[in-house]
């Protein structure tokens, strides 16, 4: 059997199957080039809550007001007590304001946490615009240390422009807490200003 | 069943090869003929749905009256339901369709030997039964907490099939379903080298049957979505038990990409189930019709086009996430143009029809049937495709009752159209037509008294997977649950049809359904040999 010659006829099979087989590959493959583009996309969009990293405050602003909401989480698994200092905060769309949350670590040892975040509206992160955040970076507490911690941000003033962002009157912005094991994010603590390529 | 069914085919081994027919266990277990796996595939297919079935109605029972009856709380129901959806999807409309009528079809219908690889179509078969035992022992084993089995739904969103479902049950189905997609996979390369490779003489891409052009659509939408499947699956394993994080938040993920990854396999999937009963519906209507099918091309084209568009509309079953008006006009647009190569068919099998000397055999009726009962599922399609409307309607039993419509009521109805229109190219033996039509008649008016009220459930709010609903609910739901009981004595119908005709024994013809039969099975004895096609047959 295995010493007969391929039949051309035979050649042509094998040649239409290993084609379909590196398809199925290269599929798979795609599914999983999709979470890196999928993290690309929610940045460069704001799609899913996604909000946006500025550099400096805008040139403009508007009188139009918008109450932004702030909420505080911590995940499972780190002892912290998390809070904002006001629950609400009423701005003018181009306003930069700085909010500051207060963490405080209940543990009776160092622990290193990250904040998720995201906003709502999931449609209209895009002009949600972070200036300086906490959430950049690992924060590092140690023993029962408590922090204040800064946000900067502005509401980008092209958010009037846009029929989705209409009738809004609220945002509100979420951050969730996740301990994160030691010296794991070596690349944040490196660069604290690059731009956080998570959700 | 499969072994009576062969039993006659030493009467038409008239060959004058001195092949070795290979007998008992062995000619199935080891086979390599498409026909004997495509009657595994069929036989595994009934009990597949057998299975599913016996699910279904303990689910109607549940939910015949408020409260909690039959179910001990409402993580068993969830199971059943989770249990239900994959195992008609994996293990009964499939099987039937591609594994059994393909196999058995496809070869004869483009006048070739075989299927272009058999042993790799051997292998496809067996995986089948061992990813359903996967499925099955997850039933058994710990999900939730204290609790066992997947109550995740079909579509295992994350985070509940991840942080919520802590024990084994998840990953034994997430096993059971990369084993399904890689016998599906095998099974979709061997369908595309056969058709592209082993047609006969003269039987160009355009003269092929349009039961070939639903298949080689079918295995094309196989071979690009399950991968995705595959990958998003085994990305869920690895968050499940190797400290991943690509939907979980605390590591950087999110849950919501598990969700556009499954819908781009889940909707071809859709596709996956319904367009070889669109290919089946073509032969029956043109043969029980004596016309060719009106718009031969058109129809062919139409179903590419349906499998193509399937691929950019996946983000219709989320419309909930948060996407922008941008987004979701697109996706309603998308959506919407699907309705058009889905009108060309409907129309073209009316307009085949137009003129026709029809003859409502049993096959017809379910064809018929399908024709109507898919039109009204995709009417409802069209209304859930409005983002605007699915708010209300979303996760509610409108959608149980749309998704019923075009599968439980189009994907089945094809399986047994086809099923009474090969039987007796299969067997060789005739079934009973009184049996048949009755069958028919219990199943058709069955499935219409269980998912047409729902569609007042869903309007009226009542959401999907709860085993308990407010009493405001009760009166359909009580409607529904007897549809279902209508529809099980179908079935007893079914399986007595079946029965009887394995016993009565009566001789088919080589072409039972006259001059409008005019594929090449029609031109084999019933059941075909063994081996068929020693000399090409060529077309002109």
């Amino acid at each position: 059997m295995t010493d007969q010659p391929i039949s051309p006829a035979r050649r042509r099979d094998l040649v239409v199957a290993a084609a379909c087989g590196a398809f199925v590959a290269c599929m798979v493959g795609m599914a999983y080039a999709a979470v890196p583009l999928y993290d690309w996309f929610c940045r460069a969009t704001g799609f899913n809550g996604t909000t946006q990293v500025a550099t400096s405050a805008p040139s403009s602003v508007l009188d139009r007001k918008i109450t932004v909401r702030f909420d505080a989480n911590i995940g499972p698994g780190l002892p912290w007590r998390f809070a904002p200092e006001r629950t609400s905060i009423e701005v003018r769309l181009g306003e930069v304001v700085t909010v500051e949350y207060l963490v405080v670590n209940e543990a009776a040892r160092e622990t290193v946490g990250l904040a998720a975040y995201n906003v709502t509206p999931l449609n209209l992160g895009v002009y949600f615009q972070k200036i300086n955040c906490f959430c950049f970076t690992d924060q590092r507490l140690k023993a029962g240390e408590k922090r204040e911690m800064p946000v900067v941000f502005y509401i980008d003033p092209a958010l009037a422009k846009d029929a989705d962002g209409a009738d809004l009157d609220t945002i509100t912005l979420s951050y969730t807490f996740y301990p994160q094991r030691e010296s794991q994010r070596p690349v944040a603590e490196a660069a604290p200003a690059s731009r956080p390529g998570r959700i | 069943m499969a072994t009576t069914a062969h039993g006659a085919h030493g009467d038409h081994a008239h060959d004058d090869h001195a092949h070795h027919t290979p007998t008992g266990w062995r000619r199935f277990v080891y086979s390599t003929n498409h026909k004997d796996i495509g009657t595994m595939y069929l036989v595994f297919a009934m009990v597949g749905g057998l299975i599913g079935g016996f699910m279904s109605i303990a689910m109607r029972m549940e939910l015949q009256f408020p409260g909690l009856q039959i179910f001990h709380d409402s993580h068993q129901f969830n199971v059943f339901t989770t249990a239900h959806g994959l195992i008609m999807i994996f293990f009964m409309v499939m099987p039937a369709l591609i594994g059994g009528f393909g196999n058995w079809i496809v070869p004869l219908m483009i006048g070739a030997p075989d299927m272009a690889f058999p042993r790799m179509n051997n292998i496809s078969f067996w995986l089948l039964p061992a990813s359903f035992t996967l499925l099955l022992i997850s039933a058994f084993v710990e999900g939730e907490p204290g609790a066992p089995g997947v109550g995740a739904g079909w579509t295992i969103y994350a985070p509940l099939s991840s942080i919520g479902h802590p024990g084994p049950a998840v990953d034994f189905a997430i096993l059971s379903l990369h084993i399904a997609g890689a016998s599906s996979i095998l099974g979709a390369i061997n369908f595309i080298t056969t058709i592209f490779n082993m047609r006969a003489p003269g039987m160009t891409l355009h003269k092929m049957p349009l039961f070939v052009w639903s298949q080689l659509v079918t295995v094309f939408l196989l071979l690009l979505s399950l991968p995705v499947l595959a990958g998003a699956i085994t990305m869920l394993l690895t968050d499940r038990n190797f400290g991943t994080t690509f939907f979980t938040a605390d590591g950087g993920g999110d849950p919501i990409l598990f969700q556009h990854l499954f819908w781009f396999f889940g909707h071809p999937e859709v596709y996956i189930l319904i367009v070889p009963g669109f290919g089946i519906v073509s032969q029956v209507v043109s043969t029980f019709s004596r016309k060719p099918v009106f718009g031969y091309l058109g129809m062919a084209y139409a179903m590419v086009a349906i499998g193509g568009i399937g691929f950019v509309v996946w983000a219709h079953h989320m419309y909930t996430v948060g996407m922008s008006t941008g987004a979701q006009a697109y996706f309603i647009a998308a959506t919407m143009v699907i309705a058009v190569p889905t009108g060309v068919k409907i129309f073209s099998w009316i307009a085949t029809m137009w003129g026709g000397s029809i003859e409502f055999k049993t096959p017809m009726l379910w064809a018929v049937g399908l024709i109507f009962l898919f039109t009204v599922g995709g009417v409802t399609g069209v209304v859930l495709a409005n983002a605007g409307v699915d708010r209300v309607l979303q996760d509610t039993y409108y959608v149980v009752a749309h998704f019923h419509y075009v599968l439980s009521l189009g994907a089945v109805f094809a399986v047994f159209a086809g099923w009474y229109y090969w039987f007796p190219k299969i067997t060789g033996y005739m079934y009973n037509e009184t049996i048949g039509k009755l069958h028919f008649w219990l199943t058709f008016v069955g499935v219409n008294i269980v998912f047409f009220p729902q569609h007042f459930l869903g309007l009226a709010g009542m959401p999907r997977r709860v085993a308990d609903y407010p009493d405001a609910f009760a009166g359909w739901n009580y409607v529904s649950s007897i549809g279902a009981y209508v529809s099980a004595a179908g079935l007893g119908v079914f399986i007595f049809g079946m029965i009887l005709a394995f016993v009565r024994k009566e001789k088919a013809a080589d072409n039972p359904w006259g001059a409008g039969a005019t594929t090449l099975e029609w031109t084999l004895p019933s059941p075909p040999p063994f081996h068929q096609f020693n000399v090409l047959p060529r077309i002109k």
